[in-house]
C-alpha cells in the first residue's frame, strides 16, 4: 500500500523534527499488596525527545522510580502490576511486546542507572567483567575484545588508570568511582535514552558535581535523551530542559525549568520552593508543607494534594481529581485553581 | 535567644586514632585511622554551630567522642570548667544530663519494640531526679506536645509513624532532661524536602524556647547555612575554616570550602553558568595514610612544595575586613567569592 510508504517516510521527518523518543501515556501501576492495593502510579504522561533531559521531581513514594521501572521493564510483578496505558519507544509501544525484544531493547536502547551503585554491582565479578558483560551479551564479543572495550569505556567515563583497574572489584572502588562504572555499564551500548534514577543522591556534593559533569558530557556527544529521576531542585535547576513534578503517583506540573521556578503553577511545587533552604540567602523564612504524604493504599478523594494545600476549597478540590491542564506551550498544572496560584494570589 | 558570647563547651586538640590491627590471634598494630586529628572549637550558649564535610571527614566521630561513646586518643573537652573525658563515672553521669544526642536516621535509631511512652521516658529511668516516678507520663505527655505530637499518642509504637515523626520523638527524647546542649548529627539527611523543613523549623524553636546550644553536624551545606550562627568545614579529620555563616559562605578564604560551595547545587536555573565552577579532581585520600603538611593538598589547584612540608594552622588570615575575619588552615589563603551576590 503507497500510503504505509508515505506514512514511514513522514514519520522519518516527524523524527527529524524532534518527535518524542519516549512517550509514556496515561501509565498506571499499582501494587496488590496485603496492606491492600497500592495506586503508585495513576495515569502519568512524559515525553522526552533526543539529547533533552527531563527531570522527574517527586519526593518518597511519588511514583517517580516505579514509572522508570515499568518504563524499563524491571518492574517487580508481582506484586507490581502495569494496569493501564503505552510506553512509546521511538513511535512502537514496548509494552505491548514480548519480553524477549524487550530484553533485546534494554541495555541496547534504553538503559538505567541507579542510587546505590554498590548493591547494582555483583561483588564477585570484575567491574571489567561487568562492563564487558554488556558486549558479550548483546553484541557476542569474545572475552579478549569485551575486556578492551570495558578499558575503552572505563576511559570514558574518566577512571584513572583504567587498564589497572579493569581486573579491580566493585569494593575496591570509592563510591563515586562506583558510579562511574554503572554509568560506563549503562551508556556501553550508547544507548538512544538513559534512565538516572537519584544517580548521586548518596555521593558527596564534590563527587556529585563531578558524576552530574559527566553526564552532561556524555549526553552532549551522543544525543541521548536523558530522564533525570531527583527529589534534590538544586540537582534539577542546574541540568533539567523539563521538569516532571509528581506527587501521589500523578504529575501535577510540567514546565520548562526556568518557568518552574520563576512562576510554579502548582501549589505543590510552590511549597516545596518555598521549604528549602537556600546557600545564598541566610534568614529567609522556609514555609513548612503541614501534613504528610498520602498513603498509597489510601489516596484523598479528589486532588491527592488537597489535605496539604493553601489553596483547597471543598469544592472542586475534595471531590473532582484536577486534570493536568495545559495553559500555555510546554507547560501544565493540576490543580483547579493553577490560575491564582501562578499569579500568586496568596491565600 | 541569641547567642551570647559565654562559653558552654571548649573543645582542645581533639584527635581520635582508630588503630588498624591484622591477625586473628596474634593481633598487631598495622597502622591508624586518624578520623580526628587535632580538632578545635568553643560552642556559645544559645548558638547553632555547623560541622560540615563530606564523608568520612571525622565530623560523626567528634560526635561520638563528645557523647561518651568512644574514647578520644588525646584531647580534652571543658564543660562548666571540667574536662568531661576525665570525669569520674558520677560527674560523668550527671554530666550527660547537659549533653544530648539527635540522631540520623529515624528508623533504627528508636527500639521498635518501645511505645513512645518507654522511648520518651527512658532517659528519666536512668537519671530519676529529673522526674519522680508518678509524675513520668504527664512529663513525657508535655514532651510530645513541644515536638508537635499528639500526647495522645504516648502508647503507640515507632512504626506507627512516620519519619519525619518519629524524629521529633527522637527530639523529644533529647530534650526530656533539659539539656543544655544537643548534638545534632544529620538530623534531617533523612528525610523528605517537605519534612525537613518542619524539622528545621521545630529545631529553631526549640532553641529559641530554651536557649539551647546547638552542635549541628550535617554534609547539606543548604541546611547547615539556614540553621547555624557559626560554621566550621571539615576535612580529613581536620577543620579547614571556621567562622561566622557570612564569613565562610560568603568570604571563604580556604580552598576546599570554595570547592565545597561552588559544587552545591542551587536551586535557581537562571544562575546556570553565572557560578564560579571548582571542580576538584578525584576522591578523599584514607584517613588510615592521610597526606603530609596540609591534607588537602593532594586535591589543591594552589598546592605548592611548603604545603606538603607545613601542616598549615588554624588561624586568622587573609583578613580584609573586620567583619568577616576568621581562621582558616591554608598557606596560601585568600578570599574568592564563589556564591554570586
Amino acid at each position: 500500500m503507497s500510503a504505509g510508504t508515505e506514512n514511514a517516510a513522514s514519520f522519518e521527518l516527524v523524527a527529524d523534527d524532534g518527535a518524542p523518543l519516549l512517550e509514556v501515556e496515561d501509565l498506571h501501576v499499582e501494587f496488590r499488596t496485603r496492606e491492600g492495593l497500592a495506586k503508585a502510579v495513576n495515569g502519568v504522561s512524559y515525553s522526552v525527545r533526543a539529547g533533552e533531559t527531563l527531570a522527574v521531581l517527586g519526593e518518597s513514594g511519588s511514583g517517580k522510580s516505579v514509572t522508570a521501572q515499568a518504563i524499563m521493564g524491571i518492574l517487580d510483578t508481582p506484586p507490581g502490576f502495569v494496569t493501564g496505558g503505552a510506553v512509546r519507544f521511538r513511535g512502537e509501544d514496548i509494552l505491548k511486546l514480548p519480553e524477549e525484544r524487550r530484553r533485546a531493547l534494554r541495555g541496547a536502547s534504553m538503559a538505567m542507572i541507579f542510587q546505590d551503585a554498590l548493591s547494582s554491582l555483583n561483588p564477585v565479578f570484575t567491574v571489567g567483567w561487568q562492563i564487558g558483560e554488556m558486549f558479550r551479551v548483546h553484541q557476542g564479543m569474545s572475552r579478549k575484545e569485551s575486556k578492551l572495550r570495558a578499558i575503552e569505556m572505563m576511559d570514558r567515563v574518566r577512571i584513572p588508570s583504567a587498564k589497572q583497574r579493569v581486573n579491580d572489584y566493585p569494593h575496591q572502588f570509592s563510591g563515586g568511582m562506583r558510579q562511574r562504572v554503572m554509568i560506563a555499564m549503562s551508556i556501553a551500548l550508547n544507548p538512544a535514552l538513559l534512565i538516572a534514577d537519584e544517580p548521586t543522591t548518596a555521593l558527596d556534593v564534590t563527587v556529585q558535581a563531578q558524576v552530574m559533569d559527566l553526564l552532561a558530557e556524555l549526553q552532549r556527544e551522543s544525543g541521548m535523551g536523558l530522564i533525570l529521576i531527583t527529589h534534590d531542585l538544586g540537582v534539577v535547576a542546574d541540568v533539567a530542559d523539563r521538569i516532571a513534578v509528581m506527587y501521589a503517583g500523578r504529575i501535577v506540573e510540567t514546565a520548562d525549568a526556568r518557568d518552574l521556578y520563576a512562576k510554579p503553577a502548582h501549589p505543590y511545587t510552590k511549597a516545596l520552593l518555598g521549604s528549602i533552604p537556600r546557600l545564598d540567602a541566610k534568614g529567609q523564612d522556609i514555609a513548612v508543607i503541614g501534613g504528610l504524604p498520602p498513603t498509597l493504599t489510601k489516596l484523598p478523594s479528589g486532588c491527592s494534594f488537597h489535605p496539604r494545600c493553601r489553596y483547597m476549597r471543598p469544592e472542586p478540590c475534595q471531590t473532582e481529581v484536577p486534570p493536568l491542564v495545559s495553559f500555555e506551550a510546554n507547560r501544565g498544572s493540576a490543580c483547579h485553581f493553577w490560575q491564582e496560584v501562578l499569579d500568586g494570589t496568596d491565600r | 535567644m541569641a547567642p551570647t558570647d559565654e562559653v558552654v563547651l571548649d573543645v582542645r586538640d581533639l584527635v581520635k586514632h582508630f588503630a588498624l590491627t591484622q591477625g586473628v590471634v596474634l593481633r598487631r598494630t598495622i597502622g591508624a585511622v586518624q578520623a580526628v586529628d587535632g580538632v578545635s572549637f568553643q560552642l556559645h550558649r544559645g548558638e547553632t554551630l555547623g560541622l560540615v564535610g563530606e564523608s568520612g571527614c571525622g565530623k560523626s566521630t567528634v560526635a561520638k567522642l563528645l557523647m561518651g561513646l568512644e574514647k578520644p586518643t588525646s584531647g580534652q573537652a571543658f564543660y562548666n570548667g571540667q574536662d568531661i573525658f576525665t570525669l569520674d563515672a558520677g560527674a560523668k553521669r550527671k554530666l550527660r544530663r547537659q549533653i544530648q544526642l539527635v540522631m540520623q536516621d529515624p528508623y533504627s535509631s528508636l527500639n521498635p519494640r518501645m511505645t513512645v511512652a518507654d522511648i520518651v521516658g527512658e532517659p528519666f529511668e536512668i537519671h530519676p531526679e529529673v522526674a519522680p516516678k508518678g509524675d513520668r507520663e504527664g512529663k513525657v505527655k508535655d514532651l510530645l506536645d513541644v515536638v508537635g505530637l499528639n500526647p495522645e499518642h504516648i502508647n503507640r509504637y515507632p512504626h506507627q509513624f512516620s519519619g519525619g515523626q518519629r524524629q521529633r520523638i527522637g527530639i523529644a527524647r533529647a530534650l526530656a532532661l533539659r539539656p543544655e546542649i544537643i548534638i545534632c548529627d544529620e538530623p534531617v539527611s533523612a528525610l523528605d524536602v517537605s519534612i525537613q523543613a518542619q524539622v528545621m523549623n521545630l529545631l529553631e524553636q526549640l532553641q529559641d524556647e530554651f536557649g539551647l546550644s546547638y552542635l549541628f553536624i550535617a554534609h547539606d551545606l543548604s541546611v547547615v547555612r539556614h540553621l547555624s550562627d557559626r560554621v566550621a568545614v571539615m576535612y580529613l579529620g581536620r577543620i579547614a575554616e571556621i567562622g561566622t555563616d557570612v564569613a565562610i559562605y560568603e568570604h571563604p578564604t580556604h580552598p576546599y570550602t570554595q570547592a565545597l560551595l561552588s559544587a552545591v547545587p542551587v536551586p535557581d536555573p537562571t544562575m546556570r553558568g553565572r557560578r564560579d565552577v571548582i571542580r576538584l579532581e578525584g576522591d578523599v585520600p584514607s584517613p588510615a595514610d592521610p597526606p603530609s603538611g596540609c591534607r588537602f593538598r593532594t586535591r589543591c589547584w594552589k598546592a605548592q612544595q611548603k604545603c606538603a612540608d607545613e601542616v598549615p594552622e588554624l588561624v586568622e588570615r587573609a583578613v580584609t575586613s573586620e567583619e568577616f575575619r576568621h581562621a582558616s588552615a591554608c598557606h596560601f589563603a585568600e578570599e574568592r567569592r564563589i556564591i554570586p551576590a
